[in-house]
């Protein structure tokens, strides 16, 4: 529980960092969309944003090892959910940090709803597999 | 040399590097565990609640006390969120995000976080969600 709650709350303090420092949003979908739809005027923070993400990468192993990850190799899912976590953040404006994390800390309604709203279809993704993998008897 | 200038490259990245650490430390880069949040009706793994009321509870501080300043530290103005309608669009771009998530475990943050451990199932995904991107720009128009 210490990690989850010490590690949460580097998530909220680098949230808080750059909204404070250069009056961003850390919403990690609009980072990508800003990156690779190249909007104008959001590209340089989205950029150092995303080299300091990996930058932490290596940095962490050095210290603490390489980190547990464990995915499916089912490509056909992979390509699945990749293409609507794609088109769904874009086209709900925000995803776990944009909607969840900065917009339920400003106390928005709408991000409030949208979080609700994936994290309920997001439950009933994942009780609706595991019900088909039991059938399959997999 | 200018230190606003400096500052505005170096606060979005030390941000990102302390995010980066935030998710590995908290275990959330690990899509299993993610599943596992979203496992309510079997092998449910509330540890997920801590990371958000933790992350939630400290950037609303700060969203709080910057009420109270004129602009940020090293920038003009606050870019505030405008959008408050609760619309179609909303609805049915959480709903498919939620799925997608749901499917692997993977939300924006922790895909890219992960193109760092090296594996090409990372990079089918993103590859898959910039296409999903694209893809909605061109059908629904430009995110607001």
């Amino acid at each position: 529980m210490l990690n989850e709650l010490s590690g949460g709350a580097l998530i909220g303090l680098a949230a808080a960092l750059l909204w404070l420092g250069v009056g961003r949003i850390a919403g990690i979908s609009g980072v990508v969309a800003n990156l690779f739809l190249l909007r104008q005027g959001h590209r340089n923070w989205s950029l150092y944003f995303f080299a300091g993400l990996l930058a932490s990468y290596p940095l962490y192993v050095q210290f603490a090892g390489a980190p547990d990850m464990d995915m499916t190799g089912n490509k056909i899912i992979l390509l699945c959910a990749g293409l609507l976590v794609g088109m769904g953040t874009y086209i709900g404006n925000g995803c776990t940090t944009g909607h969840g994390v900065c917009g339920s800390g400003r106390l928005s309604v709408r991000s409030m709803v949208a979080t609700c709203t994936f994290m309920a279809f997001g439950m009933l993704t994942v009780f609706i597999m595991n019900q088909l993998m039991t059938g399959a008897g997999v | 040399m200018n230190i606003q200038i400096v500052m505005k490259v170096l606060t979005p990245l030390l941000a990102g590097i302390l995010f980066g650490f935030g998710l590995l430390i908290s275990g959330m880069n690990n899509p299993a565990k993610v599943r596992g949040f979203l496992d309510v009706f079997g092998d449910w793994q509330p540890a997920l609640m801590a990371v958000m009321v933790a992350a939630i509870a400290i950037f609303a501080l700060a969203y709080a006390v910057s009420n109270k300043m004129k602009q940020p530290w090293f920038h003009t103005i606050f870019h505030r969120p405008s959008l408050t309608v609760l619309d179609k669009r909303l609805f049915i771009g959480a709903g498919l995000f939620g799925i997608g998530w749901g499917l692997v475990g993977l939300c924006p943050g922790p895909a890219l976080l992960n193109i760092m451990t090296g594996q090409e199932d990372i990079l089918i995904f993103i590859l898959a969600l910039l296409v999903g991107n694209r893809l909605a720009h061109f059908t629904v128009g430009p995110a607001k």
